[in-house]
């Protein structure tokens, strides 16, 4: 790997980095904002215009406020847990494919912070980690409401994150890659895999609700039952570490979703708008608007999925924790289970009869 | 007897596969957010836009002129008798010679406080009052104060304004707002107070 290389991937990796920070930090104030419209409110608009410099003073008064740690509290671990929370949350966008390739003096520069042939395999990994910064801050925080609550959002996580795979191997078996590059060239133009996989989708978002512990899966954090669940003996900065990784999540799970079931920087009429702007501004400078225009594609659909959260979080009571347990392991995991036959039957007996019939 | 419409009878029955599946219902409810989402807000965003109280608001208190600008005000203290919260305060004074284009009557406050922490904007001291003299606004309110000397309102403050009268004509929302169009054009909003008995 030369230099050059080098630097254009740290560049990547850090302008992905900032973007994904940037959209944490205005989801904040988006969710205040869609909570405030949905309940006939006008939502944060006092700080700058239209509130928009709302997130900026809410992280003013969370780096000012008195940074406590518990007398009997594990003082390593409980300034590991958000730490780690956060760490998790950050290392997954490196493998998500924001666009095409940037052509520049002829050569290509791939939109995406590691192409790595195993990418959806990387995120599930990270993912699964997310876990250890709640389990690792309930612990140490020595308060059984701070355990209980850790102990719920690890359980959770764990039973979902079953269905969640099962629902994506439909998707491997149809692309038989894991690389997210190659997913999502495979949706060129229309053919969105939310079309031949509406029942893996509805799992998949499901568990991802569950995985990002949102409403109506937020039982970590129960004030009811739990006081403030897992982050109850935080304040300061490392509490808004917590809130801002959950954040964080939400916008990683919203892309990879736009990725695997709607075709990432992919929309319909591609081709056509391609061959207009190479045929009009050349090669170079056309490929480059071309890919800034699946870009703000992807971002579209991300930034679509991140409201769908919000206005899920607005709409549905939280489950029972009994309830939240059967779904996940006596209805979505046997729903998982069926569609990958259906998915494998579908692959083995009616592709070919079709694709035969086509031609 | 039946007390609202909107009523369910209760039941236990086994739900439907439909019931069941959850999905219709998310979606049902999500139709009904997203309605919300779009409607007409009714947050009124008070410093910028202020709300039309009615006629008969207890704002700040105001002492009151006749036509001629001679203060109503005859130090009689039944306001201070009267007011719940104490809040009141007067020195009376004898009118001099020459002063009766100043003072209406013979004797007139001197010092006349309101305490603003005090007062509960309970409206009997104008009720109270012989002379008609002191009023509670029904358009004003008593601003935010931040210093110990901006409590106690002296009659540099409570005295009417000549040229910007203080009228309780505007009885409606629509008149209130012509009446405040009329003051912002300068116009004199002078209305004559009922002859004093």
């Amino acid at each position: 790997m030369d230099l050059t290389e080098f630097l254009v991937k740290t560049a990547t990796i850090f302008v992905v980095f900032v973007l994904t920070l940037v959209i944490a930090m205005y989801s904040t104030w988006a969710e205040r904002k869609v909570a405030g419209f949905i309940q006939d409110r006008m939502g944060p608009n006092r700080a700058g215009w239209g509130g928009l410099l709302q997130p900026l003073a809410d992280a003013g008064k969370m780096f000012f406020k008195e940074d406590f740690i518990p007398a009997l509290a594990n003082k390593w671990l409980f300034i590991a847990g958000p730490s780690l929370a956060m760490l998790t949350a950050l290392l997954a966008s490196a493998v998500i494919p924001f666009g095409s390739t940037f052509r520049i003096n002829g050569h290509e520069i791939v939109l995406q912070g590691v192409e790595s042939n195993i990418g959806i395999l990387y995120v599930f990994g990270v993912v699964a980690l997310g876990v250890y910064g709640i389990m690792v801050g309930g612990w140490a925080s020595n308060n059984k409401f701070s355990l209980l609550g850790a102990i719920r959002a690890a359980s959770q996580n764990i039973s979902y994150e079953v269905a969640m795979g099962l629902s994506l191997i439909a998707i491997l078996m149809m692309s038989s890659s894991l690389s997210l590059g190659e997913i999502v060239a495979q949706q060129h133009g229309m053919n969105w895999n939310i079309f031949y996989q509406p029942l893996g989708f509805l799992i998949f978002i499901t568990c991802s609700f569950a995985e990002c512990n949102r409403v109506p899966f937020d039982l970590p954090e129960c004030e009811t039952e739990l006081v403030g669940g897992y982050h109850t003996e935080y304040g300061s900065m490392k509490l808004g570490f917590y809130l801002f990784a959950e954040y964080i999540n939400m916008f990683i799970s919203s892309a990879i979703i736009s990725v695997l079931y709607f075709g990432g920087y992919n929309y319909p009429g591609m081709d056509w708008v391609y061959s207009q702007l190479t045929g009009a501004l050349g090669s170079e400078t056309g490929h480059n608007i071309a890919t800034l225009i699946g870009t703000a594609v992807f971002f579209g659909k991300a930034l679509f999925f991140i409201f769908f959260y919000m206005w899920v979080r607005w709409t549905i009571p939280r489950f029972r924790y009994d309830q939240l347990m059967n779904l996940g392991w006596k209805k979505l995991i046997p729903l998982a289970i069926f569609n990958i036959i259906i998915t494998g039957a579908a692959v083995l007996f009616l592709k070919p009869v079709i694709t035969a019939w086509l031609n | 007897m039946q007390l609202t419409n909107r009523s369910k009878q209760v039941s236990n029955k086994e739900m439907t596969l439909m019931e069941r599946a959850y999905i219709p219902a998310i979606a049902t409810g999500l139709a009904i957010t997203i309605k919300h989402f779009f409607a007409k807000k009714v947050t009124i965003e008070y410093p910028e836009v202020k709300r039309y109280l009615g006629p008969v608001f207890r704002g700040r208190h105001i002492l009151k002129r006749d036509e001629d600008g001679r203060e109503r005000c005859t130090a009689c203290g039944l306001c201070a008798v009267a007011c719940p919260a104490e809040a009141i305060q007067m020195v009376a004074a004898e009118r001099e010679k020459g002063e009766e284009n100043l003072y209406r009557e013979e004797k007139y406050a001197a010092v006349y406080e309101v305490n603003m922490l005090r007062c509960i904007f309970c409206g009997l001291c104008e009720e109270a009052c012989p002379k008609q003299a002191v009023y509670l606004r029904h358009d004003e309110f008593v601003p935010v104060f931040t210093e110990r000397d901006q409590v106690i309102w002296g009659k540099d403050l409570l005295v009417e304004d000549m040229t910007n009268r203080y009228t309780r004509e505007a009885w409606t929302k629509e008149e209130a707002r012509a009446l405040d169009a009329k003051r912002a054009s300068g116009e004199s909003t002078n209305v004559v107070p009922r002859a004093i008995p």
